[in-house]
């Protein structure tokens, strides 16, 4: 460019250029449909073309004709009613016992003390290496998988809750004791709400965790359920099959995401 | 319900931030504290307050709250303090409820003070939705709610654009028209200080003590934006605090 016209351009004036932008994630449903197509797709193609050998990864429509044999034989249902009250029980006793447990480690001094340096030693233990403990304790029954789930959701929601009780606006408490609230009506109306969105992000993971320990126990002894029906399917190397327990367990995962999704628009609609 | 202070003083961890405080508020009339950043003036109203103890002297109530007064000594705070969470009329009954009310009773009152405040049309908004002085605005309607005895407001206004805090003061003031109230008044801003006094305390640098106290004696309705007499008031206070606040600003916070 030469001399002459960068000064002519400087004295019509340019416009300033756009930087802004970005770092704003807003949610495209459709791309998560485009992504998930897009790899059945793939994968359906490299079978059917070859390039995939049937021994590596199933064919994607031989999976949905499976799944569609599980439907109409009852044995969906027959597998995923064991598994959701097991889900729903045992992620309901550990999440309540590690909200109620996070809320009295960030308020009291003591508990604190007492009790984080236990979190922390429980936190990294594999929660399935205690099943065979917990079998003992509470039996091949229903007991010993509750506790699983129980305690593998507890320790997570635990770290999550506390955490997000230390980050409740200390003025809005302050302002609670200046009106002369009580002690329950301040962690009933300003910590518990002012918790909320970190117990809910921590409840994405402690869910997902128990999902995991879900499978983990009902491959052990169970004779419903959707672990005992994908350990069932290795045992045979029946990859169909396989595949169809895994891509339940996604859709349960993506349902539970989604569950909280709404429970956050609904409890969270405050927020910015 | 008179406010007396003997002798406060209070330090933290060996700072002293305040010395011999003693100091009359009496009922009907407001006080405003001025004084150079960090003299402890937050932290005055806090042991007033109590929300904190302080080291030295105490703080009693004389007499008894009026008729009906659920939280005689009541703050409005700088940053406001709403539940993001509960709309306007929710952060109104927060501060009502724990009284064992009856909900009408309760509405009631809300409505009251909802309506002195002009937030009538706003009693179902969310803090998000409000403009900042509107924010103000609800935490006096909440202060008033529990019929204070004596309101603690810590710059209530210093949070907001000076043309809003004009308006609020001229609210203020005709909240104040309406029915006396108590208040002890801390702010940076001599203007307030002088629009909304009945007598104004000027505290030293830290450790805090009192340097003098002005009285106006001008009733605060006729009290106008570039009166000449509250300017001169003005610039006398300015002159007072001018050094110190010089100094304070100049000093290392060791803390
Ligand atoms: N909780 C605390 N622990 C230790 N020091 C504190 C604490 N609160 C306040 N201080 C110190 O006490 C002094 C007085 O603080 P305070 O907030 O009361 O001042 P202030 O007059 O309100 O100041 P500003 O005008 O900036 O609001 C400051 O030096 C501050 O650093
Ligand atoms: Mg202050």
């Amino acid at each position: 460019m030469s001399n002459a016209t960068m000064n002519s351009d400087a004295a019509r004036g340019r416009p300033v250029a756009f930087r802004g932008g970005g770092f704003a994630p807003r949610p495209q449903r459709w791309v998560a449909f485009v992504v998930f197509a897009a790899l059945i797709a793939l994968a359906e193609w490299g079978t059917r073309v070859g390039w995939i050998s049937p021994l590596t990864l199933p064919r994607p429509s031989d999976v949905l004709a499976t799944f569609r044999d599980l439907i109409s034989t009852g044995l969906l249902f027959d597998h995923m009613g064991p598994s959701l009250a097991r889900l729903a029980v045992g992620s309901a006793i550990g999440v309540a016992a590690g909200i109620g447990t996070g809320i009295l480690i960030g308020l009291f001094s003591h508990v604190r003390s007492g009790l984080v340096p236990v979190v922390a030693a429980l936190f990294p233990i594999p929660k399935i290496a205690l099943l065979p403990l917990f079998v003992i304790w509470f039996g091949i029954g229903e007991g010993s998988k509750y506790a699983l789930i129980a305690f593998g959701t507890f320790t997570p929601t635990v770290v999550a809750t506390y955490g997000a009780v230390d980050n409740v606006d200390r003025t809005l408490i302050r302002m609670g004791q200046s009106f002369g609230l009580s002690w329950i009506s301040i962690v009933r109306k300003i910590v518990l709400p002012g918790a909320m969105p970190g117990i809910l992000s921590g409840m994405r993971i402690s869910l997902a965790i128990a999902i995991i320990l879900l499978v983990a126990a009902e491959m052990l002894g169970a004779e419903y359920g959707i672990g005992a029906y994908i350990l069932e399917a290795g045992s045979l190397y029946d990859l169909e099959r396989l595949f169809a327990g895994v891509v339940i367990l996604s859709l349960l995962g993506v349902l539970v995401s989604a569950a909280i999704g709404v429970v956050e628009r609904r409890l969270l609609a405050w927020r910015t | 319900m008179d406010i007396r202070l003997e002798g406060i003083g209070h330090s933290y961890d060996n700072v002293e931030v305040m010395r011999e405080i003693s100091l009359e508020i009496p009922a009907g009339r407001i006080v405003c504290i001025v004084g150079p950043s960090g003299c402890g003036k937050s932290t005055l109203l806090r042991i007033i307050g109590g929300l904190e103890r302080p080291t030295q002297g105490r703080v009693l109530q004389i007499g008894v709250p009026p008729e009906g007064c659920l939280n005689p000594l009541t703050y409005v705070f700088q940053d406001f303090a709403l539940l993001p969470w509960r709309s306007v009329h929710g952060n109104v009954s927060l501060v009502l409820e724990d009284h064992g009310i009856p909900d009408a009773e309760a509405d009631e009152i809300i409505a009251d003070v909802l309506a002195r405040t002009k937030l009538s049309d706003f009693a179902k908004a969310l803090p998000r939705q409000l403009s900042g002085g509107m924010k103000q605005r609800v935490a006096i309607a909440r202060a008033l709610a529990v019929k204070p005895a004596v309101l603690l407001m810590d710059e209530p206004l210093s949070a907001l654009d000076s043309q809003t805090r004009e308006l609020l003061m001229d609210d203020l003031v005709s909240l104040y028209a309406r029915q006396p109230f108590t208040a002890i008044y801390v702010t940076h801003n001599l203007n307030e200080a002088v629009r909304l006094g009945h007598s104004i305390v000027v505290l030293s640098r830290r450790p805090g003590q009192i340097r003098e106290v002005v009285h106006l004696d001008r009733p605060l309705q006729e009290r106008a934006l570039g009166d000449p007499e509250l300017e001169a008031r003005q610039k006398y206070l300015w002159d007072l605090m001018r050094a110190e606040a010089r100094a304070a600003d100049a000093e290392l916070v060791n803390v």
